[in-house]
């Protein structure tokens, strides 16, 4: 089939541009209501939990997730959807165990609750440090993804596209603080969701709105191996690992977490999650099918001949059903992912750097409100620099196993130290730096020894760690390093403050 | 803290509370886990079983996958219904006991 990918269309350019400016009137209406911190970090806490729940699908459901898996189903079927399921059942845990203690004992940040009875400069700049690491891994393979995605579908030059992501997510941030990236976070998922149902209704319409055709259709063109399981789990160790870092590093994504501060109180927090969880898994169940109907109907030869990950499996099908117009549209909508994914990323960055580093390990918390609001757009500047330089560093680099390495930070590094100042009364800072800083590192470190990039990427011919994921290691380690810390050490002021603490952790007397 | 925070604090009912919390989150997680590393290791251990058609080319491993997601929401949907009906009537019980001047 003949494709106008790569060329950019009126219809994109429209779509493109018609996003770009309603994103940014948002952002001039936001931009007048920020003016205290509690505005900048927190949306006032006035964000409704439909809204949240909007939101969090918005800052979760990146353009790796819409394009990357639905490529992976075209391309190697069934384990693409093993993949998929993976990337929901984080929501739950984080319902069950965080949600409720973490919106009642923070105040901006999750090292708010890490810090909350512990001694405030050591630990904030251990939180800040596993959350910044996070998020550092994050953003660059996003920028990295947003310029090869940009190229491929509007024809721009790399590092064009990665200046102008970074420069229109900067005005978000900058002016509209988390009021406006919750709205372009809504916007940006309300799109999102509405484009991937149109695009698998045209495809489930070739079908006869029967998936089992559907099925039957990929199975006759690439055989019934395309439904059945392949590689991706074939050893069972790796594949838990795997699913430990995606369930429990969502637990310690500091933008993720960060959400919970929008809204009034742990009730609201509880209900967005719900509402969350039903948008995402929603949209895994629905992007397989995409998935599919660009194998059966596109065909993998022609995919992978413009992409060889794939990641061009769902605008080219929504081409060929859909028209150059629909393209356009499509391609927007992934730009726009791209766009509010950074935001949020480089907002939860300012936040780390400026409301735990600044106002409270390098100001004791005496700052006026007036020093912080100019402090966090400092950060916020910085922080968006940095993804820019880095995501044009990067340039041509395979950064795919990033976002899983962001996600083993952060289930290794910020979870332990999240749940255990929760849950455990002997938890102190020595606990809470060595969990975090041991986690995140030795994260780091495996990822670096393991088969992803002591063998793919540098070449060796053996990995000196087995498995491709370190998480069902990194994890209890970060847990173990805390328990043993902690006992190791006595803080009688943080185990006197536990008790107390109870009162707000679990019926939200006190919280902000 | 005043003396009504301090009874609440130490009273049985706010232990109640507490314990109950944590033992609907942690069977919710447990049947997480089961729900979901259960189909991973399914996969990993029965390939026969989760490539087995059910009806046409659909396999059950398409059943499981959607299930999965399908069985996720519903954990978490229940773990909402037990909040708003259980949870929430005892803490505004509690909060106002403690709140008592």
């Amino acid at each position: 089939m003949q494709t106008s990918l790569g060329s950019p269309t009126l219809s994109a350019i429209v779509s493109f541009l018609v996003i770009v400016l309603l994103t940014l009137a948002v952002t001039y209406w936001a931009a007048r209501r920020t003016r205290s911190t509690r505005e900048f970090y927190a949306a006032g806490r006035s964000i409704k939990p439909f809204q949240n729940g909007l939101a969090l699908a918005g800052d979760y459901m990146s353009a790796a997730s819409f394009l990357g898996i639905a490529g992976l189903v075209a391309l190697r079927g069934y384990d693409g959807m093993i993949y998929a399921t993976g990337w929901l059942v984080g929501w739950p845990a984080l319902m069950f165990l965080i949600a409720e203690p973490l919106r009642n004992l923070g105040k901006f940040t999750f090292a708010d609750v890490v810090a909350f009875r512990l001694r405030q400069v050591p630990v904030r700049i251990a939180a800040a440090f596993g959350g910044i690491l996070t998020l550092i891994f994050y953003v660059l393979a996003q920028m990295v993804g947003a310029g090869n995605l940009i190229t491929l579908m509007f024809g721009l030059s790399y590092n064009w596209a990665v200046i102008i992501v970074g420069g229109v997510m900067l005005a978000y941030v900058l002016f509209g603080g988390m009021i406006a990236t919750t709205w372009v976070q809504i916007i940006k998922a309300i799109l999102l969701l509405f484009g991937v149902t149109l695009l698998t209704l045209l495809v489930l319409a070739k079908f006869q709105f029967s998936p089992g055709q559907l099925y039957a259709a990929v199975a006759a063109r690439y055989g019934q191996a395309a439904l059945e399981p392949g590689g991706l789990v074939s050893d069972p160790i790796d594949a838990v690992s795997l699913g430990l870092a995606l369930m429990f590093g969502l637990l310690g994504l500091p933008h993720i977490l960060m959400r919970f501060y929008t809204v009034p109180d742990a009730r609201a927090a509880r209900s967005s999650v719900l509402y969350a969880t039903g948008f995402i898994g929603y949209f895994y169940l629905i992007i397989p099918i995409v998935g599919f109907g660009a194998s059966a109907l596109v065909g993998r030869e022609i995919i992978r001949k413009v992409d060889s990950g794939g990641n061009m499996a769902a605008p080219l099908v929504a081409e060929l059903l859909g028209g150059t117009s629909f393209l356009g549209f499509i391609a927007a909508v992934a730009f726009a992912t791209i766009l509010a994914v950074v935001a949020g990323l480089t907002l939860a960055g300012a936040s780390a750097l400026s409301h735990d580093i600044f106002t409270h390990a390098i100001k004791k918390g005496h700052a006026s409100e007036h020093e912080q609001i100019r402090v966090a757009r400092i950060a916020t500047v910085i922080f968006g620099l940095v993804a820019v330089v880095l995501g044009i560093l990067f340039k041509g680099q395979n950064v795919a196993f990033m976002v899983g390495l962001a996600f083993a930070i952060a289930a290794s590094g910020n979870f332990p130290a999240l749940l255990l100042s929760i849950v455990w009364s002997r938890f102190n800072t020595a606990g809470a730096v060595c969990s975090i800083v041991t986690g995140a590192l030795l994260a780091v470190v495996l990822i670096v020894l393991s088969p992803t990039i002591w063998v793919d990427l540098l070449h060796h011919p053996a990995a000196i760690f087995p498995l491709r994921n370190p998480a069902i290691v990194s994890m209890p380690v970060g847990f173990l390093t805390g328990i043993i810390a902690s006992l190791a050490t006595r803080e009688p002021e943080a185990e006197a403050r536990f008790h107390d603490e109870k009162l707000r952790t679990y019926l939200g007397i006190g919280a902000e | 803290m005043q003396s009504t925070a301090r009874s609440v604090l130490d009273s049985a009912e706010f232990r109640r509370l507490v314990a109950g919390r944590w033992r609907i989150s942690l069977a919710l997680t447990a049947l997480l886990f089961i729900l979901y590393y259960g189909y991973i290791i399914l996969i990993a251990t029965n390939r026969q079983l989760v490539s087995r058609p059910v009806s046409g080319a659909t396999t059950t491993g398409i059943l499981l996958a959607a299930g999965v997601i399908a069985g996720a929401w519903v954990l978490t949907a229940a773990y909402v219904v037990w909040a708003n009906r259980q949870y929430d009537p005892a803490v505004a019980e509690l909060k106002a006991r403690a709140e008592k001047p």
